[in-house]
């Protein structure tokens, strides 16, 4: 892309406007002003907020409430940082957190690669009718399913567990995930016959190809689908916020607006920080992995 | 499936040769490993298909059944037949939650589809800087939720909030925000457009991109000027994915909750919602989950439009 940009007569990939209208002068000048207005507005917008939300907990609560606003913080105090992460227990939600997230991980992917694998390569009876099912639950609305989805939580059928406050309440539905399977499957398909066929020659039974054969090769696959279980369950909101209800086993997210909503009076600053804090691994995930996120959407948008 | 079987099968002039008897073992070492292979087949499914049953199919199953009952919790569940539907018309809140979620979709899709798609249009142009504008428009996306819904809490403070400062900053009058119901639902649009619109954008510079370069190259050497060949090219070939992004975002607006949810509750009738709605039914006030589940089905029922709208939308373009 950047290659593009710098190649200067490349017909084959040029936009709306051609480098060459680019080129004449008066068109210049235009294009170096919205550019930078473009360069300064995205700053205010979408960076701007995060500088803020990082430097106020930086603030003492005085200077906060003050509310001079500086571009700069005149002093720079861990305090609130340090208040969140111990008083605030930032620290154990945060752990919580990475748990449920890691637990939650291995689990999708060990039981959506079982099941891609077997609908992709074993081709069992009524598979196709499975994998329909499977995939009609993306059309299903989280919204529908929130209050029954809950009762059976509390309650599950025949065994008449209580998943309440427990991991299990976000692994296990987390596992029942169509969006994985299916790309898993597609993935699955596209692996030759003939690669398998020739490991189960070599003795390997089904578990040992899908371990030593398929799973190598899935790796890019892989990665993505684990970059988006681990963002997806420290995004979520609304279910850990029914089904962990113990405060002590509440994720940030919910436990950040519980804090905000509680009659104890936590400092802003203090509050400030605990968001930042809740903020650092996903952008951190994302600066890492942002050419695994972003070309994810992008295929999405292609394959429509 | 047919090539991996056919060396397998017993070929029309060896059958006879091997007598009845021989046909008969064959077949039937064939059909046991066809059992073999399904039951593996399974094994490899069964967690799957479990977490499927229980957490997708049996639930919607169950929500539909709940909202022809009473239940909660402590007591039995009870048929009342439509009791709760009936429940639902009679309640002034049932009908401020659709309205207000009618008009927070329409206002999310006034900003939020219009918005990333000119932002798109405008970054493919762009040959300078391009990481950077994905990135910083996408940032907001990784967010938790409740860290962007939070942080824009303390931006929309009336008094000491960054936005209020500014206004007067630049001599220009304040706002109530989240705090005054003229304003409020407003808010909540901004806020959600702020965290959500990264995503759009980039599936909208994607499909951009893909559109071929002689396009543009011919529509030029037939004289149409930049706005002809945004209204003549870059539209109809961008039309598809359009089309789906605003079935998408109907969507997911309509079941919005975090927003109102923090910033202005769920009893607040200015801003109250579907999805808040059914939170109060079932958690917040009385622990009906037969009403919730009512009022759950209703949305389904909606939102099951748009879906189908979409699967047609995506499989007709699949065939053709």
């Amino acid at each position: 892309m950047t290659a593009t940009a710098k190649a200067p007569a490349a017909p084959a990939t040029r936009s709306l406007i051609s480098d060459q209208e680019l080129a004449r002068p008066r068109n210049r000048v235009v294009y170096f002003a919205v550019l930078a207005l473009t360069t300064v507005l995205f700053a205010a917008a979408f960076l701007f907020p995060l500088y803020w939300m990082a430097g106020s907990a930086l603030e003492t609560p005085r200077e906060f409430a003050a509310q001079t606003p500086t571009l700069l913080p005149k002093s720079v105090h861990a305090a609130a940082y340090r208040d969140a992460w111990s008083q605030m227990d930032i620290a154990h939600f945060f752990l919580n957190t990475a748990w449920y997230a890691a637990g939650g991980w291995l689990i999708q992917i060990s039981v959506d690669v079982c099941a891609a694998y077997a609908l992709s390569k074993l081709r069992p009876a009524f598979g196709r009718a499975i994998f329909a099912g499977m995939l009609a639950s993306l059309m299903l609305p989280a919204a529908a399913l929130l209050v029954p989805a809950y009762l059976t939580v509390s309650d599950l059928p025949l065994l008449h567990l209580n998943l309440l406050n427990t991991p299990w309440a976000l692994w296990l539905p987390g596992a029942a995930n169509a969006f994985n399977i299916y790309v898993l499957r597609r993935f699955f398909d596209q692996i030759p016959g003939e690669l398998l066929d020739a490991a189960s020659i070599d003795g390997a039974s089904r578990l040992q190809t899908l371990l030593r054969v398929v799973l190598p090769l899935s790796r890019p696959v892989l990665a993505v689908i684990s970059i988006f279980a681990v963002v997806g369950m420290w995004k979520d909101f609304l279910w850990p916020l029914l089904v962990l209800q113990d405060p002590d086993k509440q994720t940030l997210s919910v436990a950040l607006h519980r804090l905000s909503t509680s009659t104890t009076q936590v400092p802003p600053t203090e509050m400030i920080a605990g968001l930042s804090i809740a903020a650092v691994p996903m952008i951190v995930l994302f600066l890492l992995f942002q050419r695994h996120i972003l070309g994810g959407l992008s295929a999405g948008a292609l394959k429509g | 499936m047919a090539t991996s079987l056919a060396p397998r099968r017993p070929g029309p002039p060896a059958a006879p040769a091997r007598g009845r008897s021989g046909e008969r073992s064959a077949r039937r070492a064939r059909l046991r490993r066809r059992v073999a292979d399904n039951a593996l087949a399974y094994a490899f499914m069964a967690a799957g298909i479990v977490c499927f049953a229980v957490f997708s199919w049996y639930p919607l199953f169950r929500g539909i059944v709940l909202s022809f009952q009473q239940d909660n919790l402590i007591t039995d569940p009870q048929w009342v037949g439509l009791d709760n539907y009936r429940h639902l018309f009679d309640d002034p809140l049932f009908w401020t939650a659709w309205k207000n979620t009618a008009q927070f979709t329409g206002l999310a899709l006034l900003l939020g589809y219009v918005v990333p798609f000119a932002i798109a249009v405008l970054l493919n142009e762009l040959r300078h800087f391009r990481a950077y504008f994905r990135i910083a428009v996408y940032l907001p996306v990784m967010l938790p939720p409740i860290v962007s819904v939070m942080l824009w809490q303390f931006f929309y403070d009336p008094g000491g909030g960054l936005f209020n400062t500014a206004l007067r900053g630049a001599h220009l009058p304040t706002s109530q925000w989240i705090q005054s119901p003229h304003t409020a639902m407003i808010s909540l649009v901004l806020v959600s457009t702020w965290a959500n619109m990264g995503g759009a954008t980039l599936m909208y510079l994607a499909a951009l991109q893909a559109i071929p370069g002689e396009l543009f190259e011919a529509a030029e050497l037939d004289g149409a000027g930049i706005w002809a060949r945004l209204r003549y090219v870059t539209l109809p070939q961008m039309r598809f994915i359009m089309l789906v992004l605003l079935l998408l975002q109907i969507i997911s607006t309509m079941q919005v909750f975090i927003e109102p949810f923090q910033l202005t509750g769920f009893t607040d009738p200015s801003t109250i919602t579907v999805m808040t709605l059914i939170y109060r039914y079932a958690f917040a006030v009385n622990n009906d989950f037969g009403l919730a589940a009512s009022m759950s089905v209703l949305l389904f029922a909606v939102l099951g439009v748009f879906a189908a709208l979409y699967l047609r939308l995506t499989r007709e373009t699949d065939q053709g």
